[in-house]
């Protein structure tokens, strides 16, 4: 069998413009939604908190078990459906962490079952510091950061094989951001300096198609939080992981077109029509850009329709960034770097 | 040709290893390693404390104070004052000129481990600001958070929790998983109760009304009893003046044990060593027909009026526990008090129903992504699709004997990491087969276009695990708990993948077409 035809020619560079339109309202969009929510939906793993889910034997009013909520006279209280409706259960959360007496899940317990005479079963609880939640932010984006450090290091090595120019990358990024880290600078602001050293860097090196593959890995990180936002979802560890395992990932359909690319600029074209030998090679490359994806696709669709509500937005945000960074690596990676080879 | 060949039984040999790893999990056969099952998918507790072990310091200062208060008077010193500050000094003022030197030999004497400074001399006396030296500081800390790890550790063993992990993370903190708590506001209770049991007696020289509008007399302080009304069930607190200095602690304990009284109310009786016996001699014996407060963790249980000289070492707690709340002050007061206050700063609890669910909604997941992915492969690339699934289920049975092998953990995000590695497990061979494909429609034989399909997808198959692999590296090194259950899986299936496509799969066609005089492929 066979979907993609082989002798299949879609003029993908022609259609850039489109490509590029769509990624800029996609940006600007999640850049909309993180401004006015004031930056990702954090967690209680991030910004500390409790969380308690409740099981009920059967139907009770969410407004009810708010009732019995305010006489505890919590922070920030939310009562939410879990799952699907005849499981009668229910997420509360709350941004009071520091238990008092030491049990609020107890207390949360037997106020809800004195309002909706229903004795609550308390599936899980998870409470986080507000300290920990600092430490574990802390975490999460030094692990982002260096991810994005060893995949940089080793993409620009392995695309332009030039380990030595990617080395005095790597020693210049870590000196740039060694000497901000002394300032004291917060993290957030510490990544996007790294990742503006590294373009720069690139684009003085002239390392192509390292660059490509970074702003594309940028785009696809930067859309998914975006989508997170935008749809009012938390940001919680297991949503880090997916955007890590995102960074990895989107890199192959990118690696799988830019070896197509490499190889046949080996057969010598003329600098005039890299044009079509980019549109070559990512139709060559097509079906099994597509294919992957699919497959990938597939599993993660029965984790989200069957995985159960726990898991339920990470394999959320895989599927963004599945479908995302296979966008990407056709519009955003081989255009960018058509770009610099036309520019140089 | 041969069919015995290396290649062959090194495959075959890892087989054949990841599937003696995986037995035990399922029938209880030799090597009895089984994956282990994480937190969220037993269900249990796991636990962050911060011990506050700067109260540990404080409360060495506080004793030192109290020794030197003690010394000053024996040698006959006069002084303005000794008291404890909030920066961990201690400020001691002394009448005049005349008492430096004795000041200054006790001392270096006896406290050795208290820096002293050059005093400040003012019209009204001196002033020596004391304090401990950095490292003395920071050994009192760290001892307080080993000693309060052993406490901790010794009250879950008596509490009956199977297989805890208990371990010190970082400076300050104690780390607890305790798998298949089925109580663990309880379990929280016992854990967190300092236990700091000590004997004061009442101050009935002044009153309590008194000290409550304006400040308690000096050395006293004031402390609550919760007294529970049984029949509305409010709970009221009753102040009292008690003296600060404890003439007696739970240190010198060595038995406490649940008992009830003639009304079947549950109480903790205890029993002193002989040095306690003989302190707690003494007290009682020197203050005949006044109150000795029972204090633990700064509340007031009782205030009984000595009637007697009590011998043998024996007092009882009471205060109208249930049977569990006994219990449980028990084994507290029996493995010992927290050398500091601990303070729960992160929990999370799954409930033994919400981890099976978990379990049995994460193997659905499974196994439907890897129908899915199986009939796709076939559908799509025909027999090699079917080279392609036994790959796959080989990778699973690795990736599940890996797992074993290594002990690790698998959690309800190491689910989602195995079922994900079934997706990308067979990009790989996606990989191959297109460029497989691709060599035939140049007009290659079957030999050479499977020959070339694997070496020109090699690398690029390479390059693309690797980024992936990157990413699952740095997750396992910062991440936590069910974190690192998924960046352990997704590691394992990319290091399986590898093996698979690149090794397991290329052997199949090769031994395949050895075997096949036709030219024909079905892919």
């Amino acid at each position: 069998m066979q979907l993609i035809k082989s002798d299949i020619n879609i003029d993908f560079l022609g259609k850039q413009k489109i490509g590029f339109a769509l990624s800029l309202i996609l940006i600007i969009v999640s850049m909309g939604s993180l401004i006015i929510h004031k930056g990702p939906n954090y967690g209680i793993d991030f910004v500390g908190g409790t969380l308690v889910q409740v099981k009920f034997s059967q139907n009770v009013a969410i407004s009810d078990i708010r009732k019995g909520l305010t006489q505890l006279g919590l922070k920030d209280v939310s009562v939410q459906d879990f799952g699907q409706a005849e499981d009668n259960e229910y997420l509360i959360r709350t941004s009071n962490s520091e238990t008092m007496e030491n049990n609020l899940a107890a207390s949360i317990a037997s106020s809800i079952k004195e309002s909706t005479g229903i004795a609550p079963n308390i599936r899980r609880v998870e409470m986080v510091g507000p300290q920990v939640g600092e430490d574990l932010k802390k975490k999460a984006l030094l692990a982002i950061f260096y991810s994005l450090l060893f995949i940089t290091i080793y993409i620009s090595g392995r695309f332009e094989l030039k380990w030595m120019l990617s080395g005095v990358t790597a020693g210049a990024l870590m000196t740039a951001v060694y000497f901000l880290s002394i300032f004291n600078v917060s993290m957030p602001f510490l990544i996007t300096a790294a990742l503006v050293i590294t373009l720069a860097l690139y684009w003085f090196l002239s390392l192509k198609f390292a660059m490509g593959a970074i702003v594309a890995l940028i785009h696809d990180v930067f859309i998914t939080v975006g989508i997170f936002s935008l749809l009012n979802l938390d940001f919680s560890l297991p949503i880090i992981a997916a955007l890590l395992t995102i960074i990895g990932y989107s890199l192959n359909d990118t690696i799988i077109v830019f070896d197509r690319i490499r190889e046949n600029i080996k057969g010598g074209q003329s600098k005039d029509l890299f044009t079509e030998l980019f549109n070559k090679s990512i139709n060559e490359t097509l079906s099994r850009t597509l294919l992957t994806s699919f497959t990938t696709l597939l599993v993660l669709f029965a984790l989200f329709f069957l995985g159960g509500e726990i898991i339920h937005n990470f394999a959320f945000a895989m599927i963004i960034g599945v479908i995302i960074g296979t966008y990407s690596s056709i519009f955003v990676a081989s255009p960018i770097v058509l770009a610099a080879h036309n520019r140089g | 040709m041969k069919v015995f060949t290396f290649k062959r039984m090194l495959i075959l040999g890892i087989l054949v290893t990841a599937i003696v790893c995986l037995l035990p999990t399922f029938f209880n056969t030799w090597p009895h390693k089984t994956i282990n099952l994480g937190l969220d998918l037993q269900g249990g507790m796991h636990l962050v404390l911060e011990v506050q072990n700067e109260k540990a310091v404080e409360a060495e200062l506080e004793r030192s104070v109290h020794e030197l208060k003690k010394e000053l008077r024996d040698e006959g010193i006069k002084h303005l004052g000794i008291s404890r500050q909030k920066n961990n000094t201690i400020s001691a003022r002394l009448q005049g000129e005349e008492n430096k030197e004795g000041f200054e030999k006790i001392i270096s004497q006896e406290f050795s481990n208290l820096l002293i400074p050059s005093p400040v001399t003012a019209t009204d006396g001196v002033t020596y600001t004391l304090r401990l030296p950095d490292a003395e500081m920071d050994m009192i800390k760290k001892l307080a958070t080993e000693q309060a790890l052993e406490t901790i550790r010794n009250r879950i063993d008596e509490f009956g929790v199977s297989e805890p992990d208990i371990r010190i993370q970082g400076d300050n903190r104690i780390l607890l998983q305790l798998p298949g708590i089925t109580d663990p506001d309880r379990a929280k209770n016992l854990i967190g109760k300092t236990a700091q049991l000590t004997f004061q007696l009442v101050n009935d020289d002044a009153s309590v009304d008194n000290a409550l509008k304006t400040t308690p007399p000096v050395g006293t302080e004031i402390l609550y009893q919760n007294k529970m009304d049984p029949a509305t069930g409010n709970v009221t607190k009753i102040p009292f003046l008690v003296k600060k200095q404890v003439l007696l602690d739970g240190s010198l304990l060595i038995d406490a044990r649940i008992e009830f009284d003639q009304f079947q109310q549950a109480q903790v009786g205890i029993e002193f060593n002989r040095k306690g016996a003989r302190i707690f001699d003494r007290i009682t014996g020197q203050n005949i027909q006044k109150r000795l407060a029972i204090v633990l963790d700064k509340t007031v249980y009782s205030a009984p009026v000595i009637q007697d000289r009590i011998a043998g070492g024996k007092a009882r707690i009471t205060g109208r526990f249930t049977t569990e709340e006994a219990k449980d002050l028990a084994i507290a007061l029996r493995a010992g008090s927290l050398p500091a206050p601990v303070k729960i700063i992160e929990e999370r609890t799954v409930g033994p129903t919400l981890g099976a669910d978990s379990v049995r909604m994460g193997l659905l997941s499974m196994v439907a992504g890897g129908i899915l992915i199986i009939l796709f492969m076939i559908i799509y690339y025909k027999r090699a699709g079917l080279i392609a699934d036994l790959a796959l289920i080989v990778n699973i049975i690795l990736i599940g004997g890996g797992l074993a092998a290594f002990q690790a953990t698998l959690t309800l995000p190491g689910i989602a990491g195995i079922i994900l590695t079934i997706g990308m497990a067979v990009d790989a061979n996606v990989i191959i087969y297109e460029r497989i494909r691709e060599e035939l429609r140049f007009g290659k034989t079957a030999l050479a276009a499977v020959h070339g399909g694997f070496e020109k997808a090699t690398l690029t198959i390479l390059d693309a695990n690797v980024t992936t692999l990157i990413a699952a590296i740095v997750l396992f090194q910062f991440g936590t708990g069910p974190i690192k259950g998924f960046a352990v899986t997704l590691g394992l299936g990319i290091i399986a993948s590898l093996f698979t496509a690149l090794v397991l799969s290329k052997s199949i066609f090769d031994f395949i077409l050895q075997n096949k005089k036709s030219s024909t492929l079905s892919i």
